[in-house]
């Protein structure tokens, strides 16, 4: 097997597909929080605020997606294919919301009339909302495992099997948190009555991730204990969950100094490390089946061969670089507080 | 309905769907690049108008394209599981180059090409324009590599068997030049360009013949006139030599397009006709070897017909096939006689005079359209019943989990989401070009308010 720094390839391609998941949470995660609180906005003009401050980013946040999708296709293909096929109906759901959101950006403001605008408001918020908390329960759902039977099949069946307390719990958080990371967004781009009403929802938001998360956590740790297997055994992981209870801790610190910018950074980090954090509990598992461990989706027996993660280690190192350029570039053009102009939504 | 079949509708109905817009985005990207690089040359405000007015048709069409391109990205593991097993080490790194060389780029630079007008210089702003377009062509390039991979596979080998089997990567280059890779590319590409030029020349012959904005649109209509000769006639050339490629990879799917069932007889070309499968005839107009010729420059060449392979290996809807190869081939000659037609005219000095030739051009933005779905249809239904060729059959491919009644639900979901989208596009497109592209406060050409503009400016003594 082929190594690069002492890692074999199928562990750094999870490292890369973790890297361009966190970064997809990270970006999306604003815009979809930012949406999230947007029927809490009520006049004309601070909707038109909210959106334009996500306006220019958004689909090049949506890449990320694809970009992440691709990743996860090409480097782990049978992982890939189980977990799509088995968890149908979320991701269609996921897929539609994702069209309705797109669409409600793009036509919102291209009639004057208030139903038309209201809407499109509407779908615009509750498509924000329901789609981190669809992709909270899929996480949900691969951190418990699936039922996995021969030849990787899902061997679940039916339409609501998705459905269970501990994802429904995972959706919410990841919502919640979504929702302040949002509301961190838009205090950095905006000013004045809509500056001021965002500093109390950044409160309930926090709050609200504050409660759902703790909540989760208790559950995981009481009613799902091998998830934590990994960090009993190597107790210097526990590090992590360390770092990431201090990460919290530093948005709402931050935040009551209206240091906007510096919360921003920890509420992404905190993003960063949950995902380490899952990823520390399943590796080298991606996919446990709770059928038979010997149906276990891992790193290894999911990945695509050496040469071809070989080629793709080759485009992300090339890529990469690039794409960091531009994202820099376009976030740099649109620094600042939100302008309305002739060409904006 | 069982599950492969309400897959398969999903699959065509969402691609095809998808598809009206990625050529529109393509092409106006290349019109778009054209429009500014003249203002940035001549310094003519009227380039610049014209730019932004299409940047903005553009995001419309750009954005229900990244929309309904995730779905398909995702559909490949939520309903062809086995499929992506087994293609996913060769198909993956096609896909992961998309992402991250192409679509980054496009969705990278779009914000500063639909938002930046006022915020970056113009030479920047033609920069990021410059992006997007090229991004958009790279997409192009490796969504149509993946696919032809899947009609000429090249550079893998097969590992495993049964349920276990996939193809692996063994020579990427190989892969990307497949047999039939730059072919293929080069047509779609070309496709495109002549969906965004006759979209652009609809809307302008449109404001021609109701005398609206009509400097700009002269314009307008000449650039991309230019284009759309230039690509039908292009056009013609790769469709010849994709044609060639078919001949030689996939013989039984150039049968299908001429309906030719004779194992090994010099085949006919036909102008229009209808396929009976069971009789083995096509009753229509053709020209006696002409298949024979177009492939070898002799009448009397023997080609491969569908019965030199069992039932099993080939195409079941063959009258579909044929018709959809037609189709798409008459329309291509329609719009080299059209173009070149409109140039004589050009030359002549009166191409804006006839209004007749304004409404053929107005009507026309559907046929690149219609030529590009029903290409793409003849060349998937052609390869049946291989989803890879000769490799991997499309029965095989599907998600083993997934249920009836679960891709009833997503198509139906589909179904009427999609149908939302198109009424909205059409509606918002439609009032676009009926608004032009002047904004409120800028000054037109508009005749009647220029007078009036000037009865209230100049003063009267």
């Amino acid at each position: 097997m082929e190594t690069l720094a002492g890692i074999d390839y199928p562990t750094l391609w999870f490292l890369v597909v973790g890297g361009l998941f966190s970064g997809y949470a990270i970006l999306d995660g604003f815009d979809f929080g930012a949406g999230a609180w947007h029927l809490f906005f009520k006049q004309e003009k601070s909707r038109r605020l909210a959106l334009n401050a996500i306006g220019p980013v958004w689909d090049g946040n949506e890449v990320w997606l694809v970009i992440g999708g691709g990743a996860l296709f090409a480097g782990f293909p049978v992982m890939y294919a189980t977990l799509l096929s088995g968890m149908y109906i979320p991701f269609m759901l996921f897929l539609m919301f994702i069209i309705f959101r797109a669409v409600s950006i793009e036509f919102r403001g291209k009639e004057e009339m208030a139903w038309w605008r209201k809407m499109w408001d509407i779908s615009y918020s509750v498509s924000s909302i329901v789609l981190p908390f669809l992709l909270g329960v899929v996480l949900g759902n691969v951190l418990l495992g699936l039922p996995i039977g021969e030849n990787f099949e899902y061997e679940g069946g039916g339409f609501f099997t998705f459905l269970n307390p501990f994802a429904l719990m995972v959706g919410i958080s990841t919502l919640a948190l979504m929702m302040s990371h949002g509301a961190i967004y838009l205090l950095l781009k905006t000013e004045g009555r809509m500056y001021a009403k965002l500093t109390v929802l950044l409160k309930k938001g926090m709050i609200f991730f504050m409660v759902s998360f703790g909540i989760t956590s208790l559950y995981t740790l009481i009613y799902i204990p091998h998830l934590s297997d990994t960090f009993r055994d190597q107790p210097v992981l526990f590090i992590v969950p360390l770092l990431v209870f201090l990460s919290i801790a530093n948005v709402p610190r931050l935040s009551s100094k209206k240091k906007y910018g510096q919360a921003f950074f920890f509420s992404s980090l905190t993003i960063s490390l949950l995902l380490v954090l899952v990823a520390i509990e399943l590796y080298p598992n991606l996919l446990v089946s709770t059928l038979d461990s010997q149906y276990n989706i891992t790193v290894y027996n999911a990945a695509a061969s050496d040469k071809s993660l070989g080629i793709m280690l080759t485009f992300a190192a090339i890529g990469t670089p690039l794409v960091i350029g531009y994202t820099t570039f376009v976030y740099l053009t649109f620094r600042g507080k939100v302008k309305i102009d002739e060409m904006s939504y | 309905m069982d599950v492969e079949i309400l897959s398969r509708i999903q699959f065509a109905f969402t691609i095809a769907f998808h598809y009206i817009y990625p050529p529109l985005s393509i092409g106006l990207g290349l019109i778009m690049v054209i429009m500014e690089s003249l203002y940035l040359k001549t310094g003519n405000k009227e380039y610049e108008i014209l730019a932004k007015f299409w940047t903005k048709i553009f995001a419309l069409t750009f954005g229900i394209g990244v929309a309904t391109g995730i779905v398909m990205e995702f559909e490949f593991g939520t309903n062809w599981a086995t499929y992506s097993r087994y293609v996913g080490d060769v198909f993956g790194s096609a896909l992961a180059a998309e992402g991250i060389f192409a679509f980054a780029l496009e969705s990278g630079f779009l914000g500063v090409l639909l938002f930046g007008w006022n915020r970056v210089k113009p030479w920047v702003h033609w920069v990021a324009t410059m992006g997007v377009f090229l991004g958009s062509m790279f997409s192009a390039v490796w969504i149509v590599i993946a696919n032809s991979w899947q009609q000429t596979p090249a550079g893998y080998h097969v590992v495993g068997e049964g349920m276990e089997a996939r193809a692996e990567i063994t020579d990427f280059w190989e892969m990307v030049f497949n047999p039939s890779s730059m072919d293929r590319l080069i047509h779609t590409w070309q496709g495109a360009f002549l969906a965004g030029a006759f979209l652009v020349l609809s809307v302008h012959a449109y404001y021609l013949r109701k005398g609206r904005f009509v400097d700009i649109s002269k314009k307008a209509f000449r650039i991309a006139l230019v284009v759309a000769t230039i690509f039908s006639l292009s056009q013609l050339v790769s469709g010849h030599s994709s044609a060639n490629g078919v001949a030689e990879n996939q013989p039984a799917k150039l049968a299908a397009f001429e309906g030719h069932f004779e194992a090994a007889a010099p085949g006919d070309m036909y102008l229009f006709g209808w396929v009976d499968k069971e009789s083995q005839q096509v009753w229509g107009v053709k020209v006696p070897g002409g298949l024979s010729f177009l492939l070898d420059y002799r009448f009397d060449t023997p080609v491969t017909g569908l019965n030199a392979f069992k039932e099993e290996d080939r195409p079941s809807q063959i009258n579909a096939v044929f018709q959809f190869y037609h189709i798409m081939v008459s329309i291509g000659m329609f719009l080299i006689a059209l173009t070149l037609f409109a140039c004589y005219k050009w030359i002549k000095g009166d191409l804006f005079e006839s209004k007749g030739l304004l409404w053929v051009f107005s009507f026309s933005v559907i046929l690149p359209q219609v030529a590009n779905q029903v290409g793409w249809f003849a060349a998937e239904m052609g390869r049946q019943p291989w989803v890879v060729y000769g490799l991997l059959r499309t029965s095989d491919a599907l998600s083993k989990s997934v249920t009836e009644n679960q891709v009833l639900f997503s198509l139906i979901m589909f179904f009427f989401i999609y149908t939302l989208l198109l009424l909205l596009f059409l509606y918002l497109l439609n009032k676009k070009i009926k608004h032009g592209p002047y904004e409120e406060k800028e000054d037109d050409d508009r005749p009647f308010q220029r007078e009036v503009a000037q009865s209230f400016s100049t003063p009267k003594n």
